[in-house]
Formats: C-alpha cells, structure tokens, sequence
C-alpha cells in the first residue's frame, strides 16, 4: 500500500520530444486511478516512467514515501499489466502467475501453492495446466492480474488492461477489476483512451494532452465541470455543444437573434465578451410552449441518432446546431419544430483561445 | 489442331518432362536405397537379389567408424557454438539499435560463403597453422562456425525480432536481470529457431568435404565425407559394396534427426508466436 506523487516529472527523448512535460501528482493510498487521453497524450509514458521502463529527464517519484526516481523497475515494488498482457507463452498458467516469484527465488513448492491462492478468487484453477494461447482473451488478462498480484506489490499499474477484450467482455471486465481493486485496496494507476472506462472505474482520474495534465479530479467533476474546452471535447459520450456567444444585456447572444439567460453567478462579466458556451446535449431540456420564448432556443430538428434508452438530436437553431439528448418516447421527428433549454447551472462558459480555460463564476 | 488436341499434347508434354525431372532426382536416391542390398554393385540400379555382405565388409574397415565419430564430433561441436554465439548475438543486435546494424549484418551474410569456400582457403590455412591448428578438429570447428555464424544470426534474429518487448518488460518490471530475461523468457521462445539453425549447421558441417579435408591431415581424424572418398581398391576402382553402405549409413543420422527435430519444434524459418 502505498502513495505515489510525482513532482515536476519529465521525460523527453532524444530527439527533444516532451513525453511527459513537467507532471505535477499526487495519487493517494489505496486509490483507483485513471490516466485518461488521446493516443500520443503521453499517459503510457507516463505510466512507464513510473514502473522505470523508461528514465525520467527530470523531476523526481515517490512511491510510498520512497524516492524511486533512480531505481530499476524490479526495486519499485509494482506489478504492471501490459495491454497484450505479455504472459509468457511457453510456461503455464500456474508458471506465468508464480514467476515474480521465481524472481524472488521463492520455493517451488511454495510457488505454486501460492499461485494456485492467487488464482483461485479469479476463477482460474481449472486453467493452471494450460498455455496462454490455449486461452480466451478474457481468461488471459486475468491470468496478468493474477501475476501482477502474486508479488504482493505497492501499486498495480494497468496500460489499457481492456482495450484487447469485446465490447461486451469490456464492460464485465470493468466491474470486475473495479471490484478486484476495492477488495484488495492497493493504489492502481490505470490508463485508458476510453473516457467512459475512466468515469467508471476511476476514484480519480488525470486527463492529459501533449505531456500535459490538464485536469485532475473526480469523474464527476471532470464530467460536469471541465477545466478547458479540450477537457470539455473530450469528455463525455455525445459531444458537448461548444457555441460561439457573447455577453450582450446579461444574456448570452447566440447569434441569429436566439439565446439565453447569463446563468447564476456570471452577471459581473464585460459586456460584450466573446465566450464558449459549453452544455452537455444531456442537460439540455426540451420544453413546452408554457417557457417564455427568451429561455429557450428553438429551431427545427436535423437529425436524431437512437442512443437505445435516449436519441441525440440535432436542432438548427439559428446561427449553430444545437445537440440534446430527449427520452426515448416520444421521439421527435425530423423537421418537428423544438424549443430546447438548458439547465441553467449546468451551463460552462469558456475563453475562445487556444488555452479555452473555464470562466469561473 | 482443334483447341482440344492441343490442350492434351500439351498436358502430355508437361507430363513427360515432369516424369524425366522425377527420374533424375529419384535416380540417385533410389541407387542409395537399392545398392548397398545387392550383391555386384555397380553404377547401375538394379534389382539383382538380396544380400548383407556388403554391410559385413563395410564392419571390416577399421576407417568406417572412426569416421562417422569424427563426423558427429565435428557437425555436433559446430552446431553447439553456431547455437550458442548466434543466439547471443541475434539477441544483441535485435535489442540493441546500432548504426548501420542492418548493413553490417548483410555484408556478413555474404562474406561467409567465402569463409567456406575455395577463394579464402589459402589465408584459412596459413592463420590456423599460425595459430597451431592445423590438424586439430577444434580448428575445422572454428572456420566452419565462422562461415556458417552469419546466417544463424541472421535467422535467429528474425526470431527475437518477433519476440514483444512487453513480455522482457514485464519480467523486468518483476525484477529479473538481464541474464534472467534471456534464460527465462528469450531463449524458450526462440528454441524452434535454434533447433532450426542447429540442424542446418549440423547437415553444413556434414556434408563439408573440402575444409576438414584441407585442415586435417591425420586419417584418424577426418570425417566420413574425407574417409569415403579413400574408398578403392588396389587397382583404382571404386569400391561400389563399401561405398553405396557407406553412403547409406552416412546419410541415416541427419535424416533421424531431421525426422525427431521436425517432430519436437516444426521447422520455421521465421519466427512467430503462435496465437
């Protein structure tokens, strides 16, 4: 058990490329954390400049209270699990799970007792004589877990553990591990490109583009409240409305004479400012004829994609689409005239540079 | 000629050639096969009764034995060092990134034939007499490692190339040193590569008549490719009974053991994980 903070990390290659670009974090006893990003964000340099496959430039790690910046990868005390899982394909199930511990020079009698244990809560015993390719993917990644496990290590360290399984096996192989990880309570550091597999699993979770962290935090807060417009982008199942606006007679001015009310706690900002108006389509709500005209904006429907229990439509209201997620019954058709309001506090307002941080209110 | 009659000339044409190819491959292995069981051998393949005194002559001749250990001393020494140098090296230069890495190895590759053949056997002979060699079979080891080494290396590397570097980090991540990584998880992987390369150089080493001929000057100590080309009699002929046995217990070993290692690893000569 153990935390892991990182200060001032960096990792750059030799042709000058920042990997890891100066990483502030603190990741806590025992938590579930995920590294979530595009591919080439650098979380799985990140994740492996922890585990010391690759060296840090600079800056220094601590893994429970240790400074292992300079260590190999065998002195950290972390068991890591490779997205191909990376099991050995000439030894057995019972072999690839006890050989950390024939690292350790542990007994052979004592190897596979232990295995055997590790094994046992994942459902694996009937499988320890077998090969890995006599495996189906979801036996082998548990077959890694139990391997990472039996060293007993300090932190796990996943890189895109259920990026190889079927969507269907992915979602039991998320609840699974998330359950695996709260019985056995140690810190796991988990990277994935899947922003659903990081809101679900995670207690926390880092959000990283081009080296960079750009936002840590809980999956709730990340999901209602992200600290920059790629933040915002990235988040989230159906896109986030990101709409051209300005600050006009404390109210938002979407162009083509429609828009809405500033939203609480934003009535000091400059007349005239340029903004972002960031609303997920799921906190925009479609209302009837009883809400006065100058809350709602309102147009005709373009598109409506099933989302099975919901649909996502597309609504031309007036200079920008405008996307929001209605119930599954009854649906709108295309052509159907709707007037849409979002909800008042769950509208985000972000600068229009290249930074797009969030307006504070 | 209708589309028709040209079509069965054809095949029939294409059927006779296919049939003299066949003969005049299967011609010397069928003599092989024939020969050393009939009682006048000649150059012919003919089925002229049946007999085992030619094997009874072949146990008289105090050089036959000697020979054939000399053989399997020479091949198996050769096979061993390719094996044991090739791996090291393949491993080396597939994980490690040096300039010109690639070029190297095909220079090599093409420069070995030469160690091996006829063009370099004069600095051959006259470095391994400086070095006191000659006439030592240690020293017929050397040169044919040496001419067969690039392209052991140049296979098994193929093998390792093959090899995901997840499965050493992961065994890196659990603590195994380098030495750990290459007995643990490198060399088990590559095995069907070095069983390969094993009985490639073995058959190389065998059937080499011109360097043990060249580098070993005492009978005693030549293989049975130098010792089965002494074989005639008083008046110069060839001694067909001692040779036809001969060439037939000559070529049993590296058929056994083509047969056993095809059996244990399958022969590849790519590497690959099997899924």
């Amino acid at each position: 058990m153990a935390a892991v903070e990182l200060s001032e990390l960096v990792k750059e290659y030799p042709n000058g490329v920042r990997g890891v670009d100066t990483v502030d974090l603190a990741i806590e006893d025992g938590e579930f954390f995920a590294l979530l990003g595009p591919s080439g964000c650098g979380k799985t340099t990140l994740l492996r400049t922890l585990a010391g496959l690759e060296a840090a430039t600079e800056g220094r790690i601590d893994i429970g209270g240790r400074d292992v910046t300079t260590m190999a990868p065998g002195e950290r005390d972390v068991a890591m699990v490779f997205q191909d899982y990376a099991l050995f394909p000439h030894m057995t199930v019972t072999e690839n799970i006890a050989y950390p511990l024939r690292i350790q020079k542990v007994p052979r009698a004592e190897r596979e007792t232990r295995a055997m244990d590790t094994a046992g809560p994942l459902s694996l015993e009937a499988l320890m004589d077998r090969r890995p390719a006599q495996l189906s993917g979801g036996q082998q990644q548990r077959v890694a877990l139990a391997r990472a496990m039996a060293c007993h290590p300090q932190v796990f360290l996943f890189d895109e553990p259920l990026s190889n399984l079927d969507a269907r096996l992915r979602l039991e192989a998320r609840t699974f591990l998330k359950q695996l990880q709260r019985r056995l309570g140690v810190t796991t550091v988990f990277v994935t490109h899947d922003q659903a597999e990081a809101l679900a699993m995670s207690d926390r979770m880092a959000v990283m583009e081009a080296g960079r962290i750009r936002q840590v935090g809980t999956p709730r807060d990340v999901f209602q409240r992200p600290a920059s417009l790629f933040v915002a982008n990235f988040i989230g199942a159906t896109p986030m409305n990101l709409l051209d606006g300005r600050v006009t007679g404390g109210r938002l001015d979407l162009g083509a004479g429609e828009g809405f009310p500033l939203p609480e706690g934003y009535a000091s900002l400059a007349e005239g400012l340029e903004v972002v108006v960031g609303i997920r389509p799921e906190y925009v709500d479609v209302v009837g004829p009883e809400v006065p005209d100058e809350e709602v904006v309102q147009g005709e429907v373009l598109t409506t994609e099933n989302l099975g229990v919901s649909a996502l439509v597309t609504v031309d209201a007036g200079a920008q689409p405008v996307r929001a997620v209605v119930p599954e019954y009854p649906e709108p058709e295309v052509g159907d005239r709707l007037r849409l309001r979002p909800q008042g506090q769950r509208v985000l307002l972000y600068r229009p540079d290249a930074e797009g941080r969030l307006i504070e209110p | 000629m209708t589309p028709v009659v040209r079509s069965v000339v054809a095949k029939i044409a294409t059927y006779v050639a296919v049939c003299l190819l066949v003969v005049f491959f299967a011609l010397p292995l069928l003599w092989l096969a024939i020969t050393p069981f009939t009682p006048q051998p000649t150059y012919r393949v003919s089925l002229s009764g049946f007999t085992l005194d030619n094997f009874a002559q072949l146990g008289d001749n105090p050089q036959v034995w000697p020979s054939i250990r000399n053989s399997l001393v020479l091949a198996g020494g050769s096979a061993l060092v390719v094996i044991a140098l090739a791996s090291l090296a393949a491993y080396a230069l597939s994980r490690v990134q040096v300039p010109g890495r690639d070029q190297l190895l095909y220079a090599l590759l093409l420069l070995s034939s030469i160690v091996t053949g006829t063009a370099a056997m004069v600095p051959i002979f006259l470095m391994l007499f400086q070095l006191g060699l000659i006439d030592r079979q240690v020293g017929v080891v050397l040169v044919l490692t040496g001419g067969l080494l690039p392209a052991a290396i140049f296979i098994l590397k193929d093998f390792v190339d093959s090899i995901p570097r997840s499965y050493e980090e992961s065994a890196r991540v659990f603590g195994a040193s380098a030495s750990q990584i290459l007995r643990h998880i490198v060399l088990p992987v590559i095995r069907p590569g070095m069983a390969t390369v094993g009985v490639w150089a073995l058959v190389q080493v065998w059937g080499n008549f011109l360097i043990p001929y060249v580098l070993l000057a005492d009978p005693r100590k030549q293989p049975a490719a130098v010792v089965m080309y002494t074989f005639y009699d008083a008046g110069g002929q060839p001694d067909f009974a001692l040779i036809s046995t001969f060439a037939l217990v000559y070529s049993v070993p590296v058929v056994v053991l083509y047969l056993v290692v095809n059996r244990r690893y399958g022969f590849a000569f790519q590497g690959g994980i099997k899924g």
